[in-house]
């Protein structure tokens, strides 16, 4: 079942001249222990979507649609609500783990605050727990590093803290914001393990957010694609990314590298995303794609089935080739 | 070659290029390409008409004032009237005529110390930074040397030195107040000097000097011209100071500082304080106005697109 | 193994800093690489690796502690307070970051001018910095605006066009398009790709991505704690790494499938350079360390590659263990 459900989820920010639609009308879903993954380039509203479901919008947005979480609505919480959600329901970590880390307080003192603030466990209890948790996201001597501080750890061991601060209070839905975007592709395949490792072995849902295609696709089983601010496929990840039915989704599988050697093979796609009020009316992608027809100008696209489980907003459906 | 499509750029072209075209002089005339031209800011035109006024009474001093400054009379500590607008002071001169007369000795002399301290503070911080080194740690401990003094200490034993003068008495202050400004341009320097455009300048050929004009220079002014403005108040303080101590302008001169300096000996009769006072205000608070809009206008990123 | 050809030549640098407490810290620890005209030349490397201090001794930005660089066979002269001399201006660099590489108060024309030499008239000058915007695509109306007026794809193309003001025969570009969205690093490095090829210049193109430098490198140096570990074509050395280190690199790399499968991680940290394993410096990590390890491995040629590992020495390797 659903744990998380969000609907036509609209966004408004405020802007100079009155309020900036960022979010237009966004769905999607996440089930109890399902790894999900949202993609997009930087601007497209992924990262706003994040905060909406933890709270966490700057103040003056304005926000519609609904997002229920394990039968919850949460838009449109008081504050007390929203410390219940944070921590215990959902949990985030960030792209800079030192962002979200204390320096100067201990691993284990930031573990153990979250745990006798929402669990109630005693001192011992919690210490007990902060071991196992850095135990559990493979800190080596978890015993040790309790006692450790922030920047004692390196930009890989910081985000594995970083992840068990975050499940110090048994969140049931993780929202990760492109957590391994600044670290090597090393140590990013091993924060990739850790969460996998994570929801089989707990039952935690996660929410992965990313820019990247090839995480989407090896660590994810349900993925969406953003745009400008709306979804505009989603699918199950292999046959979205082996068999994309929006252009767009195709085009970014093109711009990336597939290891093909043959020099022009990286295929850009031309002119750059929107600016938040500055989409073209009709389809957001419409002046970028290889496809559009006049009637992509008229109204933007609703996301309709295009298979089992999958569905895209284009109005064209083209036949899109795919080199991967 | 790869044909690649230009991306939408969105600024408009037209008002970028007339921005170009006039410097950063003709920015702050500010239209299209510059946001609100400065008589649009009302905080910047009060500091403008501020100091227009003050410029004005400096010039038409004989007009405006309806005394002579120096000339005394039995007529001592009368309170503001009709006659004496500011009232007179303890020998019976005319404070308006004395405050009118002050804009002519003490405005000129506060904006010669204060530039020139930038002018070589900013010079000799701009070859700590940039030359770094041996160079930049001999100016530096000289800084310092200057810092572990009070300043009017220091300045007294300067003009004393030297032979009690106004010239004398400028030139004191300018030796005890450009470390500021050397260490202000020093860090900006010092954090300039990895920056990449730096480093691609250097590598297209161009030579370091011309790199420190056009890369690193304007890109540090910005928080010395800030500090100038702050200092300036500081300057007609300190130039009050030694002129009190009868090192400065001789004391029957009417120069600002002094004025408040002696009247402040008797706080009853304050409107012989009180005047020079807000004369000082109201210049130093003028000039840190123009400062900060000064320093928004000149660098193009504040500068809004529209 | 020096031919006339050879365009840049770097030959046993060192690279050290003094960091405060810490005594000196090798950055690079004795790097050789050769880079001919019309080639590309990959050097990847996880961060901390010393790639791009390398990078900036080698275009004359700092000093080696140890070794030479010849840029057409004349030595590089370390920049100081001097003009740099008209024959190195042919060694140019692209940065990683175009939001700092440009300078903010000077217009893009301005900027450009200063790679162009000084002896054209004013005519001509204007006419090469309208050459120099529509080789990197951008229209000649750049030349009045400000670099806060572009996108951060556009600052980069722009940065290039700087790059080439001079005419070069070399680049060496640091992770030049690390900083941008996934839709213009495709379009940079086509850009820059495409230049290296039409001009016959040579670079250098340092990068963390390995998939990337796969796409567009001849010749892919692989880089490990301030030495290079493997050199090959790149397509042989993506087909059959003979250094552990580069075969746990391209096992990391997530690839876009029909079914997830994540990459796989490789265990431990890149060690501190102040505090470098004795012998194979990717001793403490290898799968496949055995005793010979303890002894620098020399770099030997393996017929048109190169690499750095006990594995490929048939007179002390097990006969068992293969790299690959």
């Amino acid at each position: 079942m659903a744990l998380l459900d969000v609907e036509n989820l609209a966004v408004a920010l405020p802007g100079p001249r009155g309020p900036l639609p960022i979010l237009h009308g966004v769905s999607l879903r996440v089930d109890e222990g399902e790894l999900v993954g949202i993609a997009g380039e930087s601007g497209c509203g992924k990262s706003l979507t994040a905060q909406s479901l933890l709270g966490l919008l700057p103040p003056g947005a304005k926000v519609t649609g609904s997002a229920r979480f394990a039968g919850t609505e949460l838009l449109g919480l008081d504050a007390r609500g929203w410390q219940r959600v944070r921590g215990a329901g959902i949990a985030m970590v960030f792209q800079d783990p030192t962002a979200a880390l204390h320096p100067m307080l201990t691993v284990g003192r930031q573990l153990t605050e979250h745990m006798r603030v929402h669990l109630r466990m005693d001192r011992r209890a919690a210490n007990r727990r902060a071991v196992e948790l850095l135990d559990q996201v493979r800190i080596p001597d978890p015993e040790r590093a309790v006692r450790a501080y922030p920047h004692q750890f390196s930009g890989g061991m910081r985000q594995r803290v970083a992840i068990a601060i975050a499940l110090a209070a048994r969140p049931r839905l993780l929202i990760a914001d492109e957590p391994t975007t600044a670290l090597d592709v090393t140590v990013q395949a091993g924060i990739l393990a850790l969460l996998d490792r994570l929801r089989a072995e707990t039952g935690l849902a996660v929410a992965f957010i990313t820019h990247d295609l090839g995480v989407l696709s090896s660590l994810t089983t349900r993925g969406y694609v953003f745009y400008a601010g709306r979804v505009v496929e989603t699918g199950p990840t292999g046959a979205l990314l082996t068999a994309p039915r929006h252009p767009y989704t195709a085009a970014l599988l093109g711009a990336r590298p597939h290891g093909t050697q043959a020099v022009g093979t990286l295929r850009p796609i031309p002119g750059g995303p929107p600016a938040p009020g500055e989409a073209p009316p009709g389809c957001p992608f419409q002046p970028r794609c290889g496809y559009a027809e006049p009637s992509c100008g008229t109204a933007p696209p609703p996301l309709e089935p295009v298979g089992p489980d999958r569905s895209a907003a284009c109005v064209v459906r083209p036949h899109l080739e795919v080199l991967v | 070659m790869t044909i690649i499509a230009p991306d939408p750029v969105t600024p408009d072209p037209k008002a970028v290029k007339a921005l170009a075209r006039r410097g950063w002089l003709g920015r702050l005339r500010g239209g299209r390409g510059t946001g609100r031209p400065i008589w649009r800011q009302p905080i910047a035109v009060v500091a403008l008409t501020i100091l227009a006024g003050w410029l004005v009474i400096a010039l038409l001093a004989p007009v405006v004032a309806p005394y002579d400054p120096l000339a005394q009379s039995p007529d001592a500590y009368a309170p503001p009237s009709g006659t004496h607008w500011f009232g007179t002071d303890s020998l019976g001169r005319d404070v308006f005529s004395r405050v009118a007369y002050g804009a002519r000795l003490s405005i000129p002399l506060a904006l010669a110390i204060v530039s020139l301290a930038l002018l070589l503070g900013g010079l000799l911080g701009l070859v700590a930074g940039y030359v770094g080194r041996f160079v930049d740690e001999a100016l530096m401990r000289l800084t310092d040397l200057v810092f572990a003094f009070p300043q009017i200490i220091l300045a007294m034993a300067v003009t004393a030195a030297f032979g009690p003068s106004t010239r004398n008495a400028v030139l004191a202050l300018v030796i005890v107040s450009w470390p500021v400004y050397a260490r202000v341009i020093r860090s900006a320097v010092l954090t300039m000097r990895g920056e990449d455009y730096l480093s691609a300048a250097r590598l297209l050929g161009v030579g370091p000097l011309r790199a420190l004009r056009r890369d690193v220079l304007p890109n540090s002014v910005g928080p010395a011209i800030v500090l100038a403005t702050l200092e300036l108040g500081n300057a007609v303080l300190l130039l009050a100071a030694l002129s009190f101590l009868g090192l400065g302008p001789r004391p029957p001169a009417a120069e600002w500082g002094s004025m408040v300096a002696l009247g402040s000996q008797d706080l009853s009769m304050w409107w012989v304080s009180v005047f020079p006072g807000l004369a000082i205000l109201t210049v130093v608070l003028a000039f840190n106005v123009l400062g900060d809009t000064l320093r928004d206008r000149i660098d193009p990123r504040y500068a809004k697109g529209r | 193994m020096s031919t006339p050809e050879t365009l840049l030549r770097i030959d046993d640098v060192e690279v050290e800093y003094r960091a405060r407490g810490r005594g000196a810290v090798r950055a690079v620890a004795g790097v050789s690489l050769d880079v001919a005209p019309g080639q590309i030349v990959g050097l990847v490397g996880e961060s901390g690796c010393g790639k791009s201090s390398l990078a900036r001794v080698a275009v004359g930005l700092a000093a080696p502690s140890a070794g030479t660089i010849r840029f057409a066979g004349r030595p590089v002269t370390p920049l100081g307070w001097r003009r740099r001399a008209d024959d190195e201006v042919g060694l140019q660099m692209v940065f990683q970051n175009p939001y700092a590489s440009l300078n903010p108060r000077r217009t893009i024309g301005d900027q450009l001018l200063d790679g162009v030499p000084g002896q054209l008239g004013g005519a001509a000058r204007r006419g090469r910095v309208a050459d120099l915007l529509d080789r990197v695509g951008m229209p000649a109306t750049a030349a009045d605006r400000y670099p806060h007026q572009f996108s951060g794809g556009q600052r980069q193309r722009l940065a290039i066009a700087r790059a080439l003001a001079p005419e070069p025969r070399m680049i060496i570009a640091d992770e030049p398009v690390t900083a941008l969205d996934a839709s213009s690093q495709a379009q940079v490095v086509n850009l820059l790709v495409g230049l290296v090829r039409e001009l016959d210049m040579g670079m250098l193109f340092i990068s963390h991505d390995l998939a990337l430098v796969h796409e567009i490198a001849d010749v892919t140096a692989v880089m490990y704690l301030g030495k290079i570990v493997e050199t090959a074509p790149t397509r042989e050395l993506w087909r059959a790494p003979r250094h552990p280190y580069t075969r746990a690199l391209i096992d990391a790399v997530p690839q876009i499938s029909a079914t997830p499968t994540l990459p796989k991680p490789l265990a431990g940290e890149v060690p501190d350079p102040s505090n470098a394993p004795t012998g194979c410096r990717f001793r403490p990590r290898c799968p496949h360390a055995f005793d010979p390890c303890g002894t620098q491995p020399p770099t030997v040629d393996l017929g048109g590659r190169s690499a750095a590992c006990w594995l490929t020495d048939p007179t002390v390797a097990p006969a068992t263990a293969a790299a690959s």
